[in-house]
C-alpha cells in the first residue's frame, strides 16, 4: 500500500484505548494486563493462535462480554461506565462484522440494512432505501436487495453484513475473522474492501485474525496474544515484528512454523 | 528347564471357535494347543484358513501373535495382515494369560512377518505402552517399523495447552454446592428476565421503544389460525372425557342431567384454559426458545446488541404479547368446543336434548366462571411467552443448545402454568368466584 502509515495524533484521543485490561471468565482468567491504543484511520490486527482469547477482546470491545478488570475508551470516554443514552450513541459509532455475518435470518438484505437505519435515524422510507441501495453497491451486491441471507454464498453473505455494518457511517469497524470460512479469492476481495473502506472514509480497523496472508495484506499494526503467558508479548507491524520477533512464540505464528513445538 | 518359552495366536476370523475372555475387544478366538518342542512351550490359538471375516475372501494373512519369553525380556512377534475391521487381541489379555516363566522386564517386538497394518496395530501397541507403564516394565520400539513408532510418538506427545478449567474429581459435598448454586444463578436469571420484559413493556407504553409489529403479527397468525385445528381437537376430546366421566359417575344416581353442569364448570373454569395453555406451551414455547435459540447461536442477537437495539424490545416483546392477544381468544373457544362436545356425548348417551343440556348448563354457570377460565388464559400465555423467550435468550453455543432450550421451554412451561392453576384456583376460592 502507498498509503502513508497512520500514526498517533498529538493531543487527540486515540479512537479505541485499551487500558489494563483482564478477560476471565469466573476464575479462570483468558487475558491479563492488555494496554495499547489504536489510532485514527489505523488498520489494526489482533493476532493469536486458536483459543488465545482473540475473539473474546473483541467481544469485550464492543461491550458483549464485561471486562473482569481494566477500562475500555472510545475516543477517550469510558465505555464501560457509560449507561443507556451514552452507551447507545457510543454503540452507533461503531460497527461489527460477525465471523458468519450474523445477518437477521427472518430479514432480506435490504431490511437488514436498514434496520439500523431505522433505529437511528428518522429518515424517511425513500432516503433509508437509497441509503441501503448505496450500501449495497459499495460492497458489491447492487440488486440483491431482496434476498434472504440464508440464499447467498459465504462470501456474498459476509459482503452483505459489511453494508449493515457500514449502515450508519461508523468511525470503528470491528471484524472477526474476515477471511474465515471464505475461499482465497473471496477472502481477498475482503481484504480489498477493508483497505478501500479505510482509504475512503478514513475508518479506524480493529481486525481479529489469524491468517497470515491477509495480516500482512492489511495491518498497520498487529497485537500478539500469547496463550501461554496469557498477555499480548508483541505489538508492532507485521514486517517488524517478523524481522525482530521479541518472543519465539511470535515468530513461529509470523513464520507459519512449529519448529521447537513441544 | 524350560529356557524359551513361545506362545503364538492367531486372530481375525469369527466362527466355530468359542469366544475367548469375556469377547470384550471384538471376536477373538483362541484354541489353546499345547505342546512341548524341545524345550519350547507353543500356546497357540487358531482358527484355521485365511478367509477374510467381513468380506469372506481367502487371501489375507491372518494376524498373528507370538509371545517369546527369553530369560527377563519378552518379544512380540507380530505378522499377518493387521486390519481394523478384523478381529484384533488385547494386549493386556495376551500377556497376562500367557504361561508363567519368571519375571519380565522388558518387551520388545519383532515385526518381520508383519504385512499390511493400520490404526489396530497402534491401538495394540498403544496398550501394550499402558501396560508397560502400569507394571513398570521397558517397552522397546526398537524393533518396529519406522512409520509404526513415529506414530506411536506422535500419539503420545502431550498437549501443549493445559486443558482449561479441568479439576480432579469432587466430592459429593462440593458437587451439591455447585449444583445449589447453579440452580440460584438460574433463579436470578429468570428474576432478571421477567424484569427485563416488564421493563421494556413500561417502555414500549410510554412510547419510549421501537415495536415490531411485523413480528407481532407473525405470532397472531400463527397463534390462531395457525392453533385452530389443534386446540379444536384437543378441547372437543377433553369436553367429550369430561361428560363420559360425568355420564358414567351421574347416571348411577339418576342425575344424568347434571352432567352440563360438570361440563360446562369443567371447561369454563378449567379444562379450556389448561389444556390451551398446554398446547400453546408445546407449540408456541418451543417455538419460541428454537427462534431466539437459533438466533443466540449465529450471533443476531449479538448483532443487535452492539447496535445498542435491546433484544428484549425487538424480539421478546413482540411475541409475548401476540401470545398474550391471542391466549384468551383461543381459551374461549376452547371452552365453547368443549362444551360442544360434552353436549354430543350427553345427548348420545344420556337421552338428553341439546336444548335440555344448554338449559341446565346456564342455570349451572355464571360470567364469572367464564372470566376466570379467561383471566387463566391470559396468566398461562404470559407464562409460557416468558419461558419460551426465556429458555431461548439463555441458550448456550453447542449443536444441542437449542434443543435444549426447546424442551427445558415445554417443561418450564406447563409446570408452571399447572402450578398457576392450583394458586388461581385457591385463590377464587378464596375470594368465592
Amino acid at each position: 500500500m502507498a498509503a502513508p502509515r497512520p500514526e498517533r495524533v498529538a493531543g487527540e484521543a486515540p479512537p479505541v484505548e485499551v487500558r489494563n485490561l483482564t478477560m476471565a471468565y469466573d476464575s479462570f482468567v483468558v487475558m491479563e494486563g492488555l494496554s495499547f491504543q489504536v489510532w485514527r484511520g489505523e488498520i489494526f490486527v489482533i493476532m493469536g493462535g486458536s483459543g488465545s482469547g482473540k475473539s473474546t477482546l473483541l467481544k469485550t470491545l464492543i461491550g458483549l462480554e464485561k471486562p473482569a478488570h481494566g477500562q475500555i475508551l472510545f475516543d477517550g470516554e469510558d465505555f464501560g461506565a457509560a449507561d443507556g443514552k451514552a452507551r447507545k450513541r457510543m454503540l452507533r459509532r461503531m460497527g461489527v462484522l460477525y465471523q458468519n455475518g450474523a445477518l437477521w435470518s427472518g430479514l432480506t438484505l435490504a431490511e437488514n440494512v436498514a434496520l439500523p437505519i431505522e433505529e437511528f435515524t428518522s429518515l424517511d422510507e425513500e432516503s433509508i432505501a437509497d441509503v441501503v441501495s448505496l450500501k449495497l453497491a459499495l460492497v458489491g451486491l447492487r440488486g440483491f436487495e431482496s434476498f434472504y441471507p440464508a440464499t447467498l454464498s459465504g462470501g456474498m453473505r459476509k459482503r452483505a453484513a459489511l453494508a449493515r455494518a457500514l449502515a450508519l457511517d461508523p468511525e470503528v469497524l470491528f471484524f472477526d475473522e474476515p477471511s474465515s470460512g471464505l475461499d482465497p479469492v473471496s477472502a481477498s476481495r475482503l481484504d480489498d474492501l477493508i483497505l478501500q473502506l479505510r482509504a475512503s472514509f478514513g475508518t479506524t480497523i480493529v481486525v481479529v485474525s489469524h491468517d497470515l496472508a491477509s495480516i500482512d495484506k492489511i495491518a498497520d499494526r498487529a497485537l500478539f496474544l500469547d496463550i501461554k503467558r496469557k498477555t499480548m508479548t508483541a505489538l508492532g507491524s507485521p514486517d517488524d515484528l517478523r524481522e525482530n520477533p521479541p518472543s519465539e512464540e511470535v515468530r513461529r505464528f509470523l513464520h507459519r512454523s512449529c519448529e521447537g513445538v513441544p | 528347564m524350560v529356557a524359551l518359552r513361545v506362545d503364538t495366536h492367531v486372530f481375525g476370523r469369527a466362527g466355530r471357535c468359542p469366544t475367548f475372555g469375556n469377547g470384550k475387544g471384538g471376536q477373538v478366538c483362541a484354541d489353546r494347543v499345547r505342546g512341548n518342542e524341545s524345550g519350547t512351550v507353543r500356546h497357540s490359538a487358531d482358527a484355521g484358513g485365511g478367509r477374510d471375516p467381513v468380506t469372506g475372501e481367502a487371501g489375507a494373512a491372518p494376524v498373528r501373535v507370538t509371545l517369546r519369553q527369553e530369560h527377563h525380556r519378552l518379544t512380540v512377534v507380530l505378522a499377518g495382515e493387521w486390519a481394523l475391521e478384523r478381529a484384533t487381541p488385547r494386549f493386556n489379555r495376551l500377556v497376562d494369560d500367557r504361561p508363567r516363566d519368571g519375571e519380565v522386564h522388558a518387551v520388545c517386538f519383532e515385526t518381520a512377518g508383519l504385512g499390511a497394518w493400520d490404526s489396530s496395530l497402534l491401538t495394540f501397541l498403544l496398550q501394550g505402552i499402558d501396560y508397560c507403564e502400569a507394571h513398570d516394565l521397558e517397552f522397546n520400539e526398537e524393533g518396529l517399523p519406522v512409520d509404526v513408532a513415529r506414530l506411536l510418538t506422535l500419539a503420545r506427545a502431550v498437549p501443549e495447552q493445559d486443558l482449561a478449567g479441568e479439576e480432579g474429581r469432587i466430592s459429593p459435598v462440593a458437587r451439591l454446592g455447585r449444583t445449589g448454586l447453579s440452580a440460584y444463578r438460574g433463579f436470578l436469571a429468570s428474576v432478571t428476565f421477567a424484569g427485563e420484559v416488564v421493563d421494556s413493556s413500561a417502555r414500549l407504553l410510554r412510547r419510549r421503544a421501537r415495536f415490531r409489529w411485523r413480528d407481532f403479527w407473525v405470532v397472531v397468525q400463527s397463534n390462531s389460525s395457525g392453533a385452530l385445528p389443534i386446540v379444536t381437537l384437543i378441547a372437543f376430546l377433553v369436553g367429550v372425557i369430561i361428560a363420559f366421566l360425568g355420564a358414567v359417575l351421574l347416571r348411577r344416581f339418576g342425575a344424568g342431567y347434571y352432567v352440563s353442569f360438570l361440563v360446562g364448570y369443567g371447561m369454563l373454569r378449567e379444562m379450556g384454559a389448561l389444556m390451551t395453555g398446554i398446547i400453546m406451551a408445546g407449540r408456541t414455547g418451543a417455538a419460541f426458545a428454537a427462534e431466539l435459540g437459533s438466533m443466540k447461536i449465529t450471533e443476531e442477537i449479538d448483532a443487535l446488541r452492539t447496535l445498542g437495539i435491546s433484544p428484549i424490545d425487538h424480539l421478546v416483546l413482540p411475541r409475548m404479547l401476540g401470545l398474550f392477544a391471542m391466549m384468551p381468544l383461543l381459551t374461549i373457544y376452547a371452552a365453547f368446543v368443549g362444551i360442544f362436545g360434552g353436549m354430543i356425548v350427553a345427548v348420545a348417551l344420556l337421552d338428553l336434548s341439546p336444548t335440555q343440556f344448554v338449559g341446565g348448563l346456564l342455570t349451572a354457570v355464571t360470567l364469572s366462571d367464564g372470566l376466570l377460565g379467561l383471566f387463566k388464559g391470559t396468566v398461562f400465555g404470559l407464562i409460557v411467552g416468558l419461558a419460551g423467550c426465556m429458555k431461548g435468550m439463555q441458550t448456550g453455543s453447542d449443536a444441542g443448545a437449542v434443543g435444549r432450550a426447546a424442551t427445558s421451554a415445554v417443561v418450564l412451561g406447563i409446570t408452571l402454568i399447572i402450578a398457576a392453576n392450583a394458586v388461581v384456583d385457591w385463590l377464587a376460592a378464596l375470594m368465592e368466584v
